[in-house]
This record gives C-alpha cells, structure tokens and sequence, in this order.
C-alpha cells in the first residue's frame, strides 16, 4: 500500500509521525515539570514520596519517547540527525546528561548504601526538571529561527576533511539560548510541563492537601506560561519565514511565513485553536475546580498545539531548519530525508504504532485503578 | 590525541559502561520470569520471595542501563555526524523499530512487573516478566542488525545524487547471517552471564549458611539456564568467526595474531604474540605458541586445507587467493571518490556517465580512499589477539562450571562444596570480563571501518573540535563512573539483606 504513494506524500506522513512523536513527548515532560515541583507542593518526607511515586512510575515512558523520537527522526530524516546534533553539540550533551542523571534518580533515591545521598538524587531530578524543558523549547526554536550551519554533499570527495555538515559558530548550540523567540518558547514549555505535572498530581494522588497546593500551582505557572507562549506565537507569526520555492527548491524569505502556512492550512489552524483551548480549559479546570479531568484538556490540547506549531515549520514548502549562515543549506522534509524505499519499509513498521498504544493504554489502566495513596507507597515494598 | 581518536574513545568508553548492565538485563529478565512463572504455578510464597529479590536487583541494573544506553543512540548523531548522513538511510531505521517495537514493550511492562503485585491479575502479572524478557531482548535483536550491517554491508547501494548509501533490501538486511549470529551470539552470551551472577551470589548466601532453600533453588534455575546458554554461545561463536574469515579476513588474522597465513593453519590455544611484531617485519609471529594443527583453516573455509590469511597477505596482496593489495585498493579508492567528484561537479552528460560508471566499478574499494597509509587498515593486533583468546578461554571454562555446578545441584551436595561455591562467586566479574572483551573483538578488531571497506572512522566524524569532545569525553567517564559506584553500592546492600525470610 504504501508502495503506491508518492516519495513527498511520505516525507510527509514522516513529518507528521515525527511531529506527532515531539509533541507526545512535550506533553509528556509533566514528569519533568513535575520534578521541579516537588519543592513547592510537599512540606514532609511522607508527602514528597507520594509526588515522586506517582511521576516516578511514568518517567521511564517519557524517557522511551525520547529514544524513539531520536530513533524515528534518524531514520526519516537523517539529514537532520547529523547537522544538528554533531553541529549544535552543547545543547544536545546537555539534554541527555540531564537525561543520565535523572535515569538513576528514582530507583536509587531511597535505597540504602546510595553513594550519594537522596538529597543529590532529588537535585538530579530537580535540575532534569529545568534543563530537559527549557532545552526542548530552545531548540524548537530554532526551527523559526535559524541556526548558523552549512551542508555540503561534495565535502565527502574531500579527503583531507570529509564532513558534510558543518556548523559556524564555537559555541556549538549554546548561542541559541541568546534569542528572544528561542528562550521564551523555552521558558513557555517549562512552565506548561509545570501546569501539566500539577494536573496530574490532582488526578493521580489520593491526597487532599497536596491536591489544594497543586491546584494552587496551576494558577501560577499558568500566567508565566502564558505570557512567554503568547510572545513565542507573536513573535514567529509575524515574523519572516524560511519558504522554499517549489520549482527551483530556492529557499527564500517571506513575509509572515508562518502566519501564511496557518492561514493556508486550515485544518492546521483550526487544531492549533482547539489545541490552545483545550489547555486554557485545562487550566481552568484545575485551577478553579480542582478537577482530575483537567490533565486530559490540557494534555490533549498540548499535543495538538505543539503538532500544529511543527506542522507550520516543515510543511507548505517550509524549511524545517534553517541556516541563516547559508539560506540554501537549510534543511527541508524534501532535502533531508530518507530515501523512498526506507520511508516505505519504516511505513510499514509505523502500522504497529497504534497497536503499541492500546497496549500501553491498557497496562496503565489496570494499574490505575487505584489513585497513589500513602498507604499504598508504605505497603508496596518496591515503592521508590 | 586527534578528533578521531577522542570521538572513538568517547563511543569506546559509553559503550563499554552500557555493556556492563546490559547482559544482566538479557539474562536476569529471563530468570525473573522462569522464577514468576514458577509462583504462579505453584502460588508458594517462597517462590514469591525469590522472584521480588532477584526482580529487585534487575530494577537496579536496569535503571544505570537505561540512563547509559540514551547516550550512545544521540551519539551516532553528535560525534559521527558524517556517519550519519552516509548510512543514515539504513542505519536509522533498526534504531527507530528498536524504539517503536522493543521499548515500549520493555519500559510497558516493566512499570506492571515493579507495581502490579495487588493491582492486576496474576496472570497478567506473570505475561508482564515475560514481556519485559522478550521486550528487552528484541531492542537488543535491532541494535545488533544494526551493529552486523556495519560489519557486512549488504542490501544498500550508493546513490551519487545523495551522496550517500541507500537502502534496498530490508530482509537483507534484518536476515543477513552475521546479523543471525551476532543476535544469537550477544544474547546467549547476556544469559551467560546472568547466569554466572545468580549462581555466584547464591552461592555467597549458601557460603554464609543463609537461605539455603532459596539459593538453591536459584542455582538450579540459573545453572540449567546457563549451561544450555553457554552451549548455544560456543556453536554461535564459531558461526561468527566463519562470517568474520568470508567478511572480513583482516578481522579474524587479528584475532588469530597471523601475519603469515597460508594453507593448512593451525589455531591458537594458547599463546604470545611476538612483542613489538609489525607488518612486513621479519620477526615470528609469536613468542611463544601452541596450536591445534588444521582447525583455523577448518574453522575459516570449513576445509582442514583451506587458505588464512595473514595480515602481511591481505596488504600485500595475493593474486592467486583473490587478494587485491591494500594500496591498489587505495588507488581504486581514490578513483571512486574523485569519479563521484566530478559526477556531482560537471555539466556535461556523457562525462557525468562516463564518472559514474567509473565510480560503480570502483565503489567496493571506496574506504580505502581515505587512509593515509596502508598500515592503517591493519587494527591493533595484540589486544584484538589477547581478546579473542581469553574470551575464548572463559567461554569453555564456564560450560564446565554450569556442568559441574548443575551435577551437584541434582545429587543436593553442593552445601559441601565450598571450594566449588567460592570458585562460583569468584567467577561473577569473569562473565563480565568475558562479554566486554567480546565487544573488544567485533569492535577493535574492524578498525579502521565504521562501514567494512566503505567508510573509515576519520571520514565518519562531526566538525568539530577535539578538546570538545576531549571535554565530554571526562564528563562521561566521571559520571558513569559515580553512576557506577552507586550502583554497585546499593546493589552489594540489596544482596546482603538478603530476600524476605520465609518459614522453612
């Protein structure tokens, strides 16, 4: 079946399985916002455990969702693999040793004879929390604004120095964390995995004050997420934008890039609508009415907002990562892609997708029936 | 130090960590599931109690396995960008099925096996183990056709327009028999080792006069598990190095210390190779040596006649053998790249013709393009020896082990065995020796391909320079190493408490 579809009717499927896969793992990331909080909504040790237990047993799904992002992104769009992560080297190192230190973090925290100490474990967590999201956002950024990087196929008929992509600037990644529009989607998806993890707490702990504090917690990271996302939306939808020519594949700039791609994608624009009101409801939900239910709005909501956003930067005859070092470098779903016959095979393999989903649906379900409770964690002697 | 070596050496010392925790994580999964299975059927709390601990110490394991093993999939990406893009379209594809099929399944399963005991069914409590084996073991499967293709690239083709080798077909690919092998010959190993742990520690407790019942119980199951295991390894290992001799003939005269080969060779058992032995020196081959007569041709062709040969036979060339001197193959390399140079830079069709066929003609020697020298298709010769043989060496030894181990195990007079026991626990860090070094084999012995005669490491790395990756190179070994100690910190506590006291 997939045989028949044309080699850019796949490179889009694959966008979208990408984009799909960044923006689950984005709504995911409560367990992050969740470990920056733990802080702020816990005055005892009892109270702390509970928090911790109930993110601790989904941090490794976020965790695979990250490894099979990189792996999806690999193997659909090489291109990019090896331009941006050998080129913006520093960001990328500090996302997975962030990622390191918080994967032995709830398993050795409480166990005895830990080297470290459970103070150290909780900071691993805790520092996890603040660079995992920031970085994330930062990094989606750049996907309107560009980085400073040349690709250059040739290269490789240079034997003295062979590499294809190269990029410009020493810091290797970091200057990206110096632009307005970056830094703020950035500090947005801090504080929305933050509004995200205190919804989940409401619907997941079996705790009444802890309940009261997170219901709290929504309302304050709500305005800061807020503020920073709208800023990040101004900015790139008025902005000019990386559009490529669909005769020549010239990338070009263009005014209100970005706002076209949503005025000229309607289903896109109206997922983005649905999408922001879906975690303003969210927002509402438990802020105001302490509601379990708000997780839901504000989780789907998000996949759709940040699906929409990823959509608006790759299709449309959109470069998906600019350089602003050298326009015609930039990577587009076209240029960077696999080649038609990978993008079939992994086709295939991506039909299994939904499948995998009802399975992680159902062992969550079953092991959901009940809410974390105290009693719960005192009992289980595998509790971390 | 250059660039090259620095990036080689960050892969070399994540992938090694990551190789410490991830055969326990083969193994252990299985012998955590035979032991549920065994509670669910007979719903003795002992069982139960065996199960918890030994599922305790996997969660340990799993969780530093986990946090180094993120790394080294970002790291195709960060230190071999080159790479990337010049197989990306094949290599990225068993990394995302690895994802998409495996760890999920894994990460799923695991959450219910760790928190499941009063919230779901027993039975599907019991499936859960099972699902985290054979979870943990497939992300293994695609990780390792991804590792064989490396070393036998087979169903991808060049494409000149891209710049970089394609894909063509998948089974290939997934079927091809060093794939099969290598599969085979990891995970067995991983029950290997997994096995020598469960025996030793068991043996420690029996040792201390403590739980009896439940350690014995433990070494029955483990020595069962890794006496079939070891016995599957030694047949795969010997079907790897028949791959090895057919794909890549320097590989196996490294490992064997040959540099004069010929027909009729003798394999190693034991012995030196000459210090300071280089190619094309006249020095013997080894200091000191002891041979099987015949079984390294019987081994390599399969014929107690056949050819070996040796590294001065693969640079110098042997035309009667089929051998194409390493520095004609460098000047067919160059001819290829510099073809594909003037493919991609002319105008004209029939010399964009003319330099692809030329190109195709000479795209197996590709690699070779890029060696400064000829010496530098040779890999380090003693440590891929060295190796080879005391992997060799303890994968015989622990076949006898298990042997004896299980024989006692059956006639229940392994209490009086204490020589034997301690044997057992000392044997715990030879597994894991064992296994490193038979990464040290496949991955040193290759050198210099990341790509078998396509793509050298110094023309597979990113743009950047070697202090950076100098720099997170430390970060690593500092982490990994803290990471370590903790590990095995808790992990030595979680053992001396012992599991829950059961009535006996």
């Amino acid at each position: 079946m997939f045989e028949n579809l044309s080699y850019l009717t796949l490179q889009q499927y694959w966008w979208i399985i990408v984009s799909l896969l960044a923006s689950l793992f984005v709504l995911l990331m409560f367990v992050q916002g969740g470990q920056t909080l733990i802080g702020q909504l816990s005055k005892t040790e009892k109270e702390k455990s509970l928090l911790i237990n109930s993110i601790g047993r989904k941090w490794d799904l976020t965790f695979t969702t990250l490894v099979t992002f990189g792996g999806a992104f690999f193997a659909s769009f090489p291109l990019f693999y090896s331009t941006s992560f050998g080129g913006a080297y520093w960001v990328w190192m500090l996302l997975l040793f962030s990622f390191i230190i918080q994967a032995v973090s709830y398993e050795y925290r409480t166990k005895a004879n830990n080297f470290l100490g459970q103070k150290t474990y909780e900071t691993f967590l805790f520092i996890n929390g603040i660079l995992a999201t920031i970085i994330v956002g930062i990094v989606v950024g750049t996907f309107f604004t560009g980085s400073e990087f040349s690709v250059d196929k040739l290269n490789i008929t240079n034997v003295s120095n062979p590499v294809i992509s190269r990029w410009k600037t020493a810091t290797h990644g970091l200057e990206a964390a110096f632009n307005i529009t970056n830094l703020s989607l950035g500090i947005a998806i801090l504080f929305l995995s933050r509004v995200l993890a205190s919804l989940y707490f409401i619907n997941n702990i079996d705790n009444e004050t802890i309940v009261k504090r997170a219901s709290k917690q929504v309302k304050f990271c709500a305005i800061p997420f807020l503020v920073f996302f709208l800023l990040f939306v101004g900015l790139i939808l008025t902005k000019e934008g990386f559009a490529v020519n669909l005769d020549t594949k010239e990338v070009f700039m263009e005014k209100f890039k970005y706002l076209n791609n949503l005025i000229e994608m309607p289903i896109v624009l109206i997922m983005f609508l649905i999408g922001v009101v879906g975690v303003l409801y969210g927002i509402f939900l438990g802020a105001f009415k302490s509601s379990g239910k708000g997780i839901w709005f504000s989780g789907a909501g998000t996949v759709l907002t940040v699906l929409a956003i990823l959509l608006i930067s790759g299709f449309n005859n959109t470069a998906f990562y600019p350089s602003t070092y050298d326009l015609q470098s930039s990577l587009t779903i076209q240029n960077s892609s696999s080649s038609k016959y990978t993008l079939t095979v992994m086709s295939y393999v991506s039909l299994l997708v939904p499948f995998v989903i009802a399975y992680i649906w159902y062992a969550w379900k079953s092991l959901n029936k009940k809410k974390v409770s105290e009693d719960d964690i005192s009992k289980d002697d595998m509790a971390y | 130090m250059s660039l090259v070596d620095w990036s080689r050496a960050q892969f070399a010392l994540t992938a090694i960590y990551h190789w410490i925790f991830v055969p326990l994580t083969l193994g252990l999964s299985f012998i955590v599931a035979f032991m549920h299975t065994m509670y669910y059927r007979t719903k003795l709390e002992k069982w139960k109690n065996t199960t918890k601990f030994w599922m305790k110490i996997f969660g340990i394991n799993f969780a530093i396995g986990v946090a180094t093993g993120i790394i080294l999939e970002f790291e195709f990406g960060t230190n071999w960008s080159n790479y990337s893009w010049i197989v990306g379209d094949i290599f990225g594809a068993p990394l995302a099925i690895e994802g998409i099929l495996a760890f999920f399944l894994e990460s799923t399963f695991i959450a219910v096996m760790f928190f499941g005991w009063d919230r779901v069914s027993k039975k599907f409590h019991m499936l859960s183990s099972w699902f985290v084996a054979v979870g943990s073991n497939l992300s293994a499967l695609w990780i390792l056709v991804a590792n064989a293709w490396m070393q036998n690239p087979v169903g991808m083709q060049f494409n000149p327009d891209t710049a970089r080798n394609e894909m063509v077909n998948f089974w290939e690919i997934l079927l091809s028999p060093t794939a099969i092998y290598k599969f085979l010959h990891t995970i067995t190993n991983g029950y290997v080792v997994a096995s020598l742990f469960v025996i030793g520690i068991s043996a420690w407790f029996i040792l201390k006069g403590r739980h009896l019942d439940f350690a014995k119980r433990s070494i029955r199951i483990a020595a069962i598990f890794g006496l079939v295991a070891s016995l599957v390894l030694a047949y795969t290992g010997d079907g790897s190095a028949y791959n090895t001799a057919k794909d890549q003939p320097m590989k196996l005269a490294a490992m064997e210390g040959l540099y004069e080969g010929g027909n009729e060779q003798g394999l190693v058992t034991v012995g030196i190779p000459t210090l300071g032995k280089k190619y094309g020196d006249d020095k013997n081959d080894y200091f000191f040596v002891v041979k099987i007569p015949y079984f390294l041709s019987y081994l390599a062709t399969r014929d107690f006649g056949g050819y070996v040969p040796g590294v001065n036979n693969i640079i110098d060339g042997d035309i009667e053998h089929g051998i194409i001197s390493t520095e004609e193959r460098m000047k067919k390399g160059k001819i290829a790249i510099n073809a594909l140079k003037e493919y991609k830079t002319s105008d004209d069709k029939t010399v964009k013709d003319e330099a692809l066929i030329t190109f195709r003609e000479n795209y197996n020697h590709f690699g070779y393009g890029f060696l400064p020298n000829k010496e530098s298709a040779i890999p380090n010769v003693p440590l891929t020896f060295y190796s080879f043989h005391i992997m060799v060496g303890l994968g015989f030894y622990f076949i006898f082990l298990f042997a004896v181990i299980l024989y006692f195990s059956k006639k229940h007079t392994l209490e009086k065995k204490k020589p034997l026991l301690k044997i057992a626990l000392w044997s715990i860090p030879l597994g894991f020796i064992a296994s490193e070094l038979g990464w040290v084999v496949a991955e040193v012995g290759r050198q210099p391909w990341t790509i078998q005669d396509i793509l050298p490491t110094m023309a597979s790395t990113s743009h950047l320079s070697a202090s950076s990756v100098q720099t997170t190179f430390w970060l690593f070994a500092a982490l990994f190493t803290v990471l370590l100690i903790a590990e095995i910190k808790i992990m030595t506590h979680q053992i001396k408490s012992g599991p829950k006291e059961e009535r006996s």
